[in-house]
């Protein structure tokens, strides 16, 4: 059968591990790399990488750290953060990442999707929406959470599975930060919507957050996950145990 | 020393590097020469059969795999080359593979229900249908492993080696003789998928 996925995410500027709290305040963590091969050793099932370096320096650093991960880190790896063209796929493809996330880079250019899937295949392009409710409607936003698109979250995502995104990571913004647990409802209403792999992101504070969210909405392919990994409140070994006990499908390394 | 045969469909990066990290020697190869110049074979490979086929066939590179294959050689495919080991696929339409081994490629959807989803991604157990197959030496029923596809090889006969479980029985792996395949992706299997790699470069029969 197959199993339910974890996914920690990397937050890279300059060369480090950054976690922002609802998208603001950063702390510094650890080497990526490190941190990579450290996830990957305790069963991590996959690997988001985001770079939110905004200068050429750090876009540089970002490669040298991705090309580093991909040479000691043998799980999937997903990298997002400025993708806004098909050159930008190629230069993090071509640095050993195995599928490539847009976000606000799709919001400008919707096209970008239906491009790198017709260059790269649909399992390539994952698109990452960040979504909030605004007067009653899911509302996605873009530029790291900071600009109301005024676009409405389930049809925005719908069009860009049909153009081709493989997998959809869904960030609610209204869960993010807050520990309290995965966003139920959006996940279940997005999930509703397409046919693609749904990632669950933002909200997770504890292991019981991950159970809830399988045995809930058993449609929701994976779990991701920043902060309570870095700061070893939850150990990917005791997650994949509690699921595996509570009868959730579960890779156990 | 491992020749990767580059015939320009998908990357090398991973592949090469898992290599690397069992230690063994790998190379790109994309030449008549380069063939020859291997002990061992893989024929990597993402995207639309199709597609790959005909770039395998403009590379001018079938007639020296189907002969260093016959002489002996092994060759291992994975994902889209295990795909391309054999007879036809009708991914598309009906295009010719290899034929090194009796079988053709379907959509998983013939025995997938219509509540799964498709493509098939994530990591899933394999059972082992061949135990005794040389690349499984480290492995035991039940290890995971990293799967990304929408259609699988059927028919196979004596050539299937172990399968995986997604609402009906998917093929993830075939042996017969010289010639090895995959359907998941070793180098993105975590150290199942690396024992796997490193079990290519040792003993094979």
């Amino acid at each position: 059968m197959i199993t339910k996925r974890i996914i920690p995410c990397l937050d890279v500027k300059d060369g480090r591990v950054v976690k922002g709290v609802r998208f603001q305040g950063l702390g510094d963590v650890a080497s990526p790399v490190d941190l990579a091969k450290y996830y990957s050793d305790a069963g991590a099932d996959e690997l988001v990488f985001y770079d939110i370096t905004a200068s050429a320096e750090g876009r540089k650093l970002f490669s040298d750290i991705l090309t580093e991960t991909a040479r000691r880190v043998f799980i999937p790896l997903t990298v997002g953060g400025g993708i806004n063209t098909v050159e930008d796929f190629d230069r993090v493809l071509k640095c050993g990442a195995d599928k490539v996330s847009v976000n606000s880079g799709a919001i400008r250019n919707p096209d970008l999707v239906r491009e790198a899937a017709r260059l790269y295949g649909d399992q390539c392009v994952v698109l990452s929406a960040d979504v909030k409710r605004v007067n009653g409607e899911f509302r996605v936003f873009a530029k790291g959470g900071r600009e109301d698109t005024g676009m409405e979250a389930v049809g925005w995502i719908r069009r860009c599975v049909e153009m081709g995104a493989g997998e959809v990571v869904l960030n609610s913004m209204d869960t993010d930060g807050v520990k309290e647990g995965f966003d139920l409802e959006m996940l279940d209403a997005v999930c509703e919507a397409v046919s693609v792999p749904v990632i669950a992101s933002g909200g997770a504070g504890g292991i019981g957050d991950f159970i809830t969210l399988f045995k809930t909405l058993p449609k929701v392919d994976a779990g991701l996950a920043a902060s309570i990994f870095h700061f070893g409140e939850v150990r990917i070994a005791d997650l994949k145990r509690a699921m595996a006990d509570a009868g959730i499908p579960a890779r156990i390394v | 020393m491992i020749g990767l045969i580059d015939y320009g469909v998908g990357n090398l990066f991973s592949l090469t590097s898992s290599f690397a990290a069992v230690g063994a020697e790998a190379e790109i190869v994309s030449t008549a020469e380069g063939l020859k110049r291997a002990d061992r074979l893989v024929l990597p490979g993402v995207g639309a059969f199709r597609d790959a086929a005909d770039k395998l066939r403009a590379a001018g590179l079938v007639s020296p795999l189907l002969e260093e294959v016959g002489n002996g050689k092994p060759l291992r495919g994975i994902c889209l080359g295990m795909q391309m080991l054999f007879e036809k696929s009708y991914e598309y339409g009906c295009h010719e593979g290899l034929g090194l081994l009796s079988g053709s490629v379907m959509p998983i959807r013939d025995v997938v229900p219509e509540d799964y989803k498709i493509p098939h991604i994530g990591w899933n157990a394999l059972k082992l249908t061949r135990p005794d197959c040389p690349l499984f030496r480290d492995l035991k029923d039940g290890d995971h492993v990293y799967f990304v596809h929408s259609y699988h090889a059927t028919g196979c006969a004596d050539s299937l080696a172990a399968v995986t479980e997604y609402g009906g029985e998917l093929t993830a792996a075939v042996w017969k003789g010289n010639v090895f395949g995959c359907q998941f992706h070793p180098e993105k299997s975590g150290t199942v998928g690396l024992s796997i790699l490193k079990a290519f470069c040792g003993r094979l029969s």
